[in-house]
């Protein structure tokens, strides 16, 4: 029977939580980097047992860990993110031109075929990549340098290169997300960029339609379909069928168009998740209940998923890394909140139950799918 | 031989159980002796200095003596006592956050 090996991410570590196909009983390791920030841990799609991990703290700065185990035993790799040639200036909170700055990495992505090359995005945002394992890394500095850089802002969490999705029938293409300048795509490995924000609206920019400038929290694709995009922005939920180069809203009946993940399910490419948060400046769910909406019909019609969920008193947030699906039949569906509680649907949503409920706050969910 | 005692978070990281007794050759400063520190423990490049300009991290701090050393010149020659191994030098989390 497959096995199901979920890595969560947490404000006080990792954990690792393992199950078989059923999806029922759960054994539960970590915290691993015990205390320290783990802003992303991600497997190799080439090699199970490697696994990258973001560890960072606000004293000690950022390390990255590798596994070749599967996550038993990890070593420090290379940590060393310097941006290549001139640092230009992006757009700062108020107005001004600020320095880019290396703050952290939030997200890794390993390569679809290659265990030792793999991606950070970082904050300041900037994609880098590694061939060696994580023992060195290069900026794809084509990004940090396109011609509207300047304009780039900070969202609440810093200016975050967030979202990165390799293209699996498109060797060669790349697409990113940043908050707040919005989706870029890459078609020669990460040379040279364009941004891919058209059909975006954004009342919090003064050009609501501008080229770049979008708080995109978070942007997912179904990996036999790569040119149909799905996007949580800060406020809309968004649609792309021509990879990236043209987006439409397909909030349709959602509560709130607000929040941070997007999933789609792993063999129905037209079924996504999302999780409505009440507001902007109210970062919590709606109505103290706890609602996974999910569309059958790639978007504008929406239900709400809530057996198992709590459906009172509930004000936790789903961070954007925080979602994820299994590759099993029926889909597993995982979430984890800042409250601490991990999630699992292994009917694709139709019902829900804990799988841990009192972790530290969770920042990103992965799964792997065993056999 | 000097001795450093560590954060506990980076004695984790290094895998260390208690103090570190360094060899440090020439003159002993807060440059030379965080230099060796990283060429032996090299997972620990980048987390008390930045990589790239060498400065300490903000939330860092360099105690000996019962002194602050911070503010000293990364050059400056460490007190005698650290040098002879009567004291250690001091990496230390600041006390920051909750």
């Amino acid at each position: 029977m497959s096995t199901v090996r979920v890595l969560i991410g947490t404000r006080k570590g990792a954990f690792v939580l393992t199950s078989d196909g059923k999806r029922e009983g759960w054994d539960v390791s970590g915290p691993h980097f015990g205390g320290w920030e783990i802003y992303h841990l991600k497997a190799s799609p080439a090699d199970p047992n490697r696994l990258y991990a973001s560890q960072s703290s606000s004293w000690f700065g950022q390390v990255i860990q590798r596994s070749n185990d599967g996550g038993k035993t990890w070593d420090a790799v290379g940590n060393k993110f310097a941006y290549e040639g001139a640092v230009g200036t992006h757009l700062w909170y108020d107005g001004t031109q600020r320095p880019w700055e290396f703050a952290r990495v939030w997200h890794l992505e390993p390569s679809l075929t290659d265990p030792d090359t793999v991606y950070a995005g970082i904050q300041d945002a900037a994609l880098f990549r590694s061939s060696d394992g994580g023992q060195t890394w290069q900026e794809l500095a084509g990004l940090r340098t396109h011609k509207s850089a300047p304009l780039w802002q900070p969202g609440a969490g810093g200016m975050c290169l967030h979202t990165i999705l390799l293209d699996p029938s498109h060797p060669g293409r790349i697409f990113i997300a940043i908050s707040a300048a919005g989706v870029f795509r890459s078609d020669d490995a990460g040379k040279t960029w364009r941004p891919m924000n058209r059909g975006l609206r954004s009342e919090q920019i003064p050009d609501p339609t501008a080229e770049v400038g979008h708080c995109v929290h978070r942007i997912a694709m179904h990996r036999t379909r790569p040119d149909v995009l799905f996007m949580q922005k800060h406020w809309d939920v968004m649609r792309s069928d021509d990879a990236g180069e043209s987006w439409r809203e397909v909030s349709g009946n959602l509560p709130t168009d607000f929040g941070f993940p997007i999933d789609v399910h792993a063999h129905e490419p037209e079924t996504i998740y999302v999780v409505p948060i009440k507001s902007d400046s109210e970062h919590y769910l709606p109505e103290g209940k706890l609602r996974v909406y999910r569309s059958r019909t790639g978007g504008h019609e929406w239900e709400a998923l809530t057996k198992g969920l709590p459906q009172r008193d509930c004000y936790v947030n789903v961070l954007r890394d925080a979602m994820a699906v299994d590759a099993l039949d029926p889909c597993g569906v995982y979430f984890g909140t800042t409250g601490g509680q991990v999630y699992v649907s292994a009917d694709a949503g139709d019902s829900w139950a804990p799988i841990v409920r009192d972790l530290p706050s969770v920042v990103s969910v992965e799964v792997q799918t065993l056999p | 031989m000097i001795r450093v005692v560590l954060p506990a978070h980076l004695r984790t990281l290094a895998h260390l159980d208690g103090e570190v007794k360094l060899d440090v050759e020439g003159k002993a400063t807060q440059r030379s002796v965080l230099d060796t520190l990283e060429a032996c423990y090299p997972m620990l490049r980048g987390t008390i200095r930045d990589q790239v300009t060498h400065e300490r991290r903000a939330f860092v701090r360099f105690f000996a003596c019962q002194e602050d050393l911070s503010h000293e010149s990364p050059d400056a020659p460490l007190p005698d006592a650290v040098v002879s191994g009567a004291e250690p030098f001091l990496v230390v989390g600041a006390l920051a956050g909750g």
